[in-house]
């Protein structure tokens, strides 16, 4: 007949809950003792791997000037459009540098293209993902706050010269 | 017609072409780096070669004269052999500089490595260094690495500009370009040698670095230099012109347009003292108001004079639209017969290559489209008498800043009682002028120009501004332009407040008696054909990209009829 019958019935050990509750009550006093996985952020930071993709930087050499050429290339292959450069003449060597470099941290997906299709090796994920901003203005990230000291960035450029 | 086989296919050709000559005609491509159309034949790159049955060896093809019967292949296992091994010659001195290098995207030698190399070097030892920044003249860059020694460069300016400046130096892999003791590439058309250079060994310092040819919109225009009309594409990005190259039209300009055309003509666009709307004069000094404020104003002050007081200066500078409805202004809704232009001729300016003296792109059409006098109105100069002698009391100007041509109208304008101009730029004229109109550059509206030879040719918005969309209006997009939203830089960017002076024109003629209904720049030109017997039958389409001799379209029309 068409009697809707229950897959299991709860047994009367079960029907009282007691059982349940300490059960449940057993893993939580267990838990207090176990070594801690999360973190008191803002006061204590995440550092994450070499492999870890923050927001994109702009390689600054010890003689603080960029490596980028501005050859554009980051800027064609970023899928949402987040960067654009203005390239211009310098009298060094290397004749080309960006006048002007810009990454949307809001069109950002950090997807990492940009570090795979630069020439230079001047652009690279960084471990940085404290990103807030209360304006699209200030989302809008310039050559001062893209620009990141080499020796900080070596364990990621050491990551993708063996991975890459 | 004689026939010769290439690629199993029949291809008719002419007696004397050769064979890359008559495949191109056919819309075969057979890879080519110093061959030119336009250019004496050289023969040096080898990168044309081709297999024809019964020749012992592979031939050039840019040399080897069409016959009879010939059986040629371009796509045979040792012709793709061959060009994969000329290739590889190539790159071996050629330096990894594509990211730096301005030809990048636009590169022979970058889309041939794609085409026609296996893209593997065996070339392990180090490269020839040559010299990286070498400016053989004001306007020309050039980088002896990056050159392959093709030698276009070099008979450009033995036979198109004749005037030899460049020369071979050395040999073998040290061979180079330089110029001739005491000389400079700095003869009126040197710019053209960077468009056929196959590589990025010749750049325009005008343009270096500007953008990468990836991110800019082109847009198909006429050059507003001389009279000449050179067909250009105008490049754009951020909304900013960045430079004009010449479009191929053998009628006007074959592949070339002179540097002054290319350099001097784009930055008035981009410049800080555009008019950036309305501007009226109030207690001496011009105040920007609202477009309504600024065409009842004009309006009203232009009714308070006699018909007769006021005169109407168009400009050979302004589109056949502009001036046709400036003229239907003057003539229909004032009643003036005080109508006239002024010629720009520098004698200095014209050569017989490209250049013509008459420095302004539409004289001929404010000619056909009858900007004179009435039988008994003013000419210019008269215009000019009358302002001294006070019987024209008002005079409006469009688009051409007559003070900087001729410093001396300065005190004969100051009389007038009131001056009003379109102009697109601050200029000694509008600095003088009771109403400014912020007129439309040629690069931010459509319409036509009428060249030396009587050729209509077709102009089309490149700049988006308030009055003209970049995407409802059909403007060129570039990459960037089709994603940009409100909040990017670049799809707001330097949108200005400015129109067409057909369009200022007719929003002024609401407040008199019979208001013109032009909505589009094509009922203008509708008007113009069905008035103006030689612009009869003509429409844009018509018209086209390489543009069309009013006088053919009167002789098919002599014919039809
Ligand atoms: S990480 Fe991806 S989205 Fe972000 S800037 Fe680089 S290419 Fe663009
Ligand atoms: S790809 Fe590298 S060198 Fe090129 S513009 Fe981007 S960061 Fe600069
Ligand atoms: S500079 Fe350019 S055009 Fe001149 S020879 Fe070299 S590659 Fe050819
Ligand atoms: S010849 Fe005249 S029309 Fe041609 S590019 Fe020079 S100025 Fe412009």
């Amino acid at each position: 007949m068409g009697v809707k019958k229950r897959e299991k019935d709860f047994t009367v050990w079960e029907r009282i809950y007691i059982p349940e509750i300490v059960k449940g009550l057993s893993l939580t006093l267990k838990s207090m003792f176990k070594p801690k996985f999360t973190m008191k952020y803002p006061e204590e930071k995440f550092i994450p791997s070499a492999s870890y993709r923050g927001r994109p930087v702009l390689v600054m050499e010890n003689n603080g000037e960029e490596r980028c050429v501005a050859c554009g290339l980051c800027s064609r292959v970023c899928p949402p459009l987040a960067i654009e450069v203005q390239a211009s003449e310098t009298e060094r060597e290397k004749e080309r540098y960006p006048e002007k470099f810009e990454i949307n941290m809001l069109r950002c997906i950090f997807c990492g293209f940009c570090e795979e299709v630069c020439p230079e090796e001047a652009i690279v994920m960084s471990k940085d993902y404290d990103l807030a901003f209360t304006n699209r203005a200030d989302a809008i990230y310039g050559k001062d706050k893209l620009l990141v000291p080499v020796n900080q960035l070596y364990d990621r450029i050491e990551f993708l010269r063996q991975y890459k | 017609m004689p026939k010769f086989i290439l690629d199993d296919k029949e291809i008719e050709f002419t007696q004397g072409q050769t064979i890359i000559e008559a495949a191109k005609q056919h819309g075969i491509d057979i890879p080519y780096f110093c061959w030119h159309p336009s250019l004496s034949v050289s023969g040096n790159c080898r990168m044309c070669l081709v297999e024809v049955e019964k020749m012992p060896k592979l031939v050039i093809a840019c040399s080897t004269i069409a016959a009879e019967g010939m059986v040629v292949h371009s796509q045979s296992q040792k012709t793709i052999e061959a060009r994969n091994a000329v290739m590889e010659f190539f790159l071996i001195n050629h330096p990894l500089d594509c990211p730096i290098c301005d030809e990048a995207g636009e590169c022979k030698l970058q889309d041939y490595a794609y085409q026609h190399s296996v893209g593997e070097s065996r070339f392990v030892e180090e490269k020839v260094h040559k010299d990286k920044r070498v400016p053989l003249g004001p306007l020309v860059m050039f980088d002896a690495e990056r050159c392959i020694s093709c030698s276009r460069c070099i008979r450009f300016c033995d036979e198109i500009a004749k005037d030899p400046e460049l020369t071979f130096i050395k040999r073998g892999d040290r061979v180079t370009i330089v110029t001739y003791p005491g000389e400079e590439l700095d003869n009126p058309y040197s710019l053209n040698t960077t468009d056929i250079c196959p590589v990025g060994a010749l750049t325009n310092r005008d343009f270096r670095f500007q953008a990468r040819v990836w991110d800019m919109s082109d847009t198909k225009s006429i050059c507003i230099g001389c009279s000449r009309g050179c067909n250009s594409e105008i490049w754009v990005r951020n909304n900013e012109v960045l430079r004009l190259t010449p479009r191929y039209n053998e009628d006007v300009n074959s592949y070339w347009m002179c540097d002054h055309g290319r350099v001097n003509t784009y930055k008035f666009i981009n410049a800080e003292d555009r008019v950036k709307g309305p501007f009226i004069r109030k207690e001496g000094n011009l105040i920007q108001v609202s477009w309504e404020e600024a065409y009842s104003q004009t309006a009203s002050k232009l009714k308070s004079f006699n018909k007769d007081e006021i005169a109407f200066i168009a400009s050979p500078f302004a589109t056949c639209e502009d001036n046709y409805v400036f003229k239907k202004f003057a003539q229909s809704i004032i009643g003036s017969k005080h109508l006239d232009f002024m010629r720009h001729v520098d004698p200095n300016f014209g050569d017989d290559i490209l250049r013509k003296n008459d420095t302004t792109p539409n004289t001929l059409g404010c000619e056909l489209l009858g900007i004179s006098p009435n039988k008994s109105g003013l000419n210019l100069e008269g215009i000019f008498n009358g302002i001294k002698q006070k019987k024209i009391k008002a005079a409006y100007i469009i688009e051409d800043d007559l003070i900087t041509v001729n410093p001396e109208l300065e005190n004969i304008f100051t009389e007038l009682d009131l001056l009003i101009v379109h102009s697109t730029n601050f200029n000694r004229t509008t600095s003088i002028a009771d109403v400014v109109f912020p007129s439309a550059t040629y690069a931010e509206k459509n319409g036509t120009f009428v060249n030396f030879q009587g050729r209509v040719q077709r102009i089309r918005p490149a700049v988006a501004s308030i009055d003209v969309d970049r995407a409802v209006d059909g403007l060129s997009l570039s990459r960037l332009d089709k994603f940009g939203t409100k909040y990017d830089s670049w799809a707001e960017k330097n949108k200005r407040d400015a129109k067409s002076s057909w369009k200022i024109l007719t929003s002024l003629s609401a407040f008199f008696n019979n208001k013109f209904k032009f909505n589009l720049t094509e009922d203008v030109f509708d008007e113009i054909s069905k008035n103006i017997k030689a612009f009869n039958k003509l429409d844009y389409d018509v018209i086209g990209e390489k543009g069309i001799l009013l006088e053919n379209i009167n002789k098919e029309q002599s014919i039809k009829v």
